[in-house]
């Protein structure tokens, strides 16, 4: 191979990049190395293809009269049934029933089965809609080709591809991103967290001064705000033999809230602004309005002295005069929205207000509901105050303090943005006795999670630091205690411990001692739990009680023993094993006691 | 099939003499129009043009070189360009208004869509460059031999180079055009689709 491929398949919009990998000689490896972003080819209007840097991570299905093949040439083929990148964003702003979008949000909702066609959701019956591991195919899929269109001589799938996920993704998300990638026909793939790959991109983008900027004893809080979500780790700097070493201790949870959140929240206000005038919008003026307000807010959080940027909204008619709805965002309205809204004060005790939704009639992405961005991070400091205790750190009561902040994401570009979020984090830090956090900055907001990614691809063949991980959470599955029962109570579960906390890529736990007899071809759901505090559960640990906020219940898993060399109804004693393969995904097995016979256990199930 | 490389022909049929013929009467067509090329290129060059040269030349072959001199532009990127500022910056439904009976508000709103979509499109698919770095209203020499395409002399134009003067327009110069590939059954005479919505 002489490529690693980096891809952010982001939620809103996806970027490649490439750095290429020396020779099999030590020597080679350690030079400056070639790096790059792919121009990705797309359709930007009927007829029309273009070469981008982003691809938006949209996809149309349109109507078979809609567009006619001709209209749909790419460099590689035509996209008859299904659209991706800048002309689906287009066609699906004036038809959002044929439209899907945020598909990487819905590929980590455990609430749905991710392999069933159900998007666009709430679409007409005669869409012939995708599953959101589909979508996730069909992006991929465009980049390949777009690769292999600008790489003729050396073929996507022969390559190094390291593709990014949020930290906080749960086992099945990570095993769907990399069936999408196995899909496309990717033989060499590794998954990496989208905070690391910011933390690599930082360090390629400081050469050797990185190890000046932090020392021994740090913690690295990684802010990551993306389109659709926000992601937060820690990263811990210890030293071995001399040599500094970076150590990810901890990740947040998943929280839908991103960029697009802040646009909306815009737009809205100056809705409300217009309906005072008594000017009522419609549908397609409001996404129209959500558009004019990114760009408005963009201009203005770059340029503090912008006091007001007018908003227009043209006619959908060919008459433009009369017929344009005009307004303003004024700076008081952006500080009032975004800083109050999503970075408002807060002391380090004020989590984010999770308040137990109504019953939900249609099924949709499950949002934060907190919109309050320093809350999140303040709950997240706070839950993991104890992180870094067992790397011999000193230990901290009430929260972990970090010494430096890294940021990552477009809208943390914004000097207000950032300056505010620091000097929140910082009065934490002050009230608390701690020094000032650093701001680590070089790196590219908006590029740095592929440009890591790639870069990433390099360090695995030696050629730099490599930042220390493994699980991020600890898994249990559910078993029922073996108490008798009582009237009118629930059996009581406990939890099994299979992977333990921080266990590595290539490793495999040690079996549990604890036996289930499974019936073959009867399957058997287990409840599945994930902890991103319990650090000192082994395998084969049996809780009995836990703190509602220790242990996270995820969908549940599914043991199915085939019959192969078996009879139907047969009763086998198995046990339990969880290992991290080299990918990065998380694989539970149930071993037959008599012959080892091994079966897969399988995430996300559904009826 | 073996093929013995070292076999030499030992005797000439036919069929390889007409080819070896033919090959010499190719190359003295080739040779005798590079010969009239270059006579009637000559004949083209403005500096002190060579009449007996000139009066060798036919009447026939000048047209075909006057008509050499300019070329057919193809209407295809002009219409591409078109459709990217109606849509991007309705630059055709803004043109086609009747701007009398509104009030500056409304056409200044307007302008608005037309201003900013239209930069986006051109930064899109031009990369604009000054021609000159010196600042408007400065005083510049051109040297002799200056670019004649780069730099338009106006006024007092008299003299020999170098020729000082003031810098009145820095000038644009595109250095990279960008413009989407098309699709090649794709009717770029359409600018805007009509629009039904169901």
């Amino acid at each position: 191979m002489k490529y690693s491929i980096g891809i952010d398949l982001g939620t809103t919009n996806s970027v490649v990049s490439y750095v290429e990998l020396g020779g099999d000689d030590a020597q080679s490896v350690q030079d400056e190395p070639v790096t790059g972003l792919l121009e990705i080819a797309q359709l930007t209007s009927a007829g029309n293809v273009e070469k981008k840097k982003q691809l938006p991570s949209f996809l149309y299905l349109p109507h078979e009269s809609e567009i006619t093949e001709a209209e749909t040439v790419l460099p590689w083929g035509t996209q008859t049934s299904k659209i991706t990148g800048v002309l689906a964003r287009e066609l699906g702003a004036k038809t959002p029933i044929r439209l899907v979008s945020s598909a990487k949000s819905w590929l980590s909702h455990g609430g749905v089965d991710r392999k069933s066609n159900f998007l666009p959701l709430n679409s007409p019956e005669d869409v012939s809609t995708v599953s959101p591991l589909q979508a996730s195919i069909d992006y991929l899929a465009h980049l390949k080709s777009a690769w292999n269109n600008e790489f003729p001589e050396d073929s996507f799938d022969e390559q190094e591809v390291i593709i990014t996920i949020p930290a906080s993704f749960d086992p099945a998300a990570r095993d769907l991103t990399a069936e999408a990638a196995r899909a496309i026909g990717v033989r060499h793939l590794t998954l990496l967290e989208e905070p690391q790959a910011a933390v690599y991109s930082w360090v390629k983008s400081m050469g050797d001064n990185w190890r000046d900027q932090v020392s021994v004893g740090d913690v690295i809080l990684v802010v990551d705000i993306g389109g659709g979500t926000t992601d937060l780790s820690l990263v811990a700097v210890t030293e071995d033999e001399g040599n500094l070493i970076l150590n990810r201790i901890a990740v947040g949870d998943h929280i839908l809230l991103g960029g697009d959140n802040m646009d909306l929240a815009l737009a809205y206000q100056v809705r409300a602004k217009l309906a005072k005038e008594g000017k009522n919008l419609q549908p397609w003026q409001v996404q129209a309005l959500t558009h004019g307000c990114r760009s408005a807010k963009e201009k203005m959080l770059i340029d503090t002295t912008l006091e007001a940027v007018p908003l227009v909204v043209p006619s959908r008619g060919s008459k433009l005069l009369g017929a344009t709805l005009r307004s303003e965002l004024t700076r008081a309205e952006v500080e009032q929205t975004l800083v109050n809204g999503f970075f408002p004060e807060a002391t380090i005790d004020e989590h984010p207000v999770e308040k137990p939704r109504a019953a939900l009639t249609q099924i949709g992405l499950p949002y934060a509901q907190d919109a309050g961005i320093t809350r999140h991070i303040a709950g997240f400091l706070s839950k993991q105050a104890g992180a870094a205790d067992s790397l011999g750190f000193d230990s901290q009561d009430e929260f972990i303090k970090p010494a430096a902040i890294l940021f990552n994401g477009g809208t943390l570009k914004a000097p207000v943005l950032a300056n505010r979020l620091l000097s929140i984090v910082n009065g934490w830090l002050a009230e608390a006795g701690a020094d000032n956090a650093r701001l680590l900055d070089g790196a590219d907001l908006d590029l740095a999670v592929a440009k890591g990614a790639a870069y990433f691809g390099f360090v695995k063949k030696g050629g730099g630091v490599r930042i220390r991980g493994g699980l991020a959470s600890a898994y249990y599955i559910g078993v029922e205690s073996s108490m008798p029962a009582v009237p009118g109570m629930e059996a009581p579960v406990e939890a099994l411990c299979l992977a333990p906390f921080g266990m590595e890529e290539g490793t495999e736990a040690e079996v549990s001692d604890l036996e289930f007899g499974l019936i073959v071809g009867q399957p058997v759901r287990f409840k599945f739990f994930g902890s991103t505090v319990r650090r000192d559960d082994v395998s084969g640990t049996l809780l009995d009680f836990w703190s509602p906020e220790e242990l996270e219940e995820l969908p549940e898993i599914q043991a199915n023993l085939t019959a192969d060399n078996r009879k139907e109804g047969e009763v086998v004693p198995v046990r339990l094993a969880a290992k991290v393969t080299e990918i990065g995904t998380l694989m539970v097995e149930a071993i037959s006691r008599d012959d080892d016979q091994r079966w897969q256990v399988e995430f996300d199930v559904r009826d | 099939m073996n093929i013995d490389l070292s076999l030499m022909p030992m005797t000439l049929d036919v069929v390889h003499v007409g080819l070896g013929a033919l090959s010499l009467l190719l190359i003295v067509i080739v040779v005798v129009m590079a010969v009239l090329k270059s006579s009637s290129g000559a004949s083209e060059a403005p500096v002190e043009p060579n009449k007996e040269q000139n009066t060798t030349t036919n009447q026939a072959e000048e047209s075909l070189n006057k008509q050499d001199l300019l070329k057919e532009t193809t209407p295809e990127a002009a219409l591409q360009l078109l459709m990217l500022l109606q849509q991007d910056a309705r630059l055709i439904d803004f043109i086609h208004e009747d701007l009398t009976g509104f009030g500056d508000s409304d056409v200044g709103a307007a302008s608005r869509v037309v201003h900013e979509g239209c930069k986006k499109v051109l930064q899109q698919v031009f990369n604009f460059e000054p021609i000159r770095s010196e600042e408007e209203e400065s005083r510049v020499t051109l040297a002799q031999g200056f670019n004649a395409s780069e730099n338009r002399l106006t006024g007092n134009v008299t003299g020999e180079a170098p020729f000082t003067g003031t810098l009145i327009h820095k000038g644009w110069r595109v250095n990279e055009v960008s413009l989407p590939q098309l699709a090649k059954k794709h009717d770029v005479y359409v600018i805007a689709p009509a629009e039904v919505e169901l």
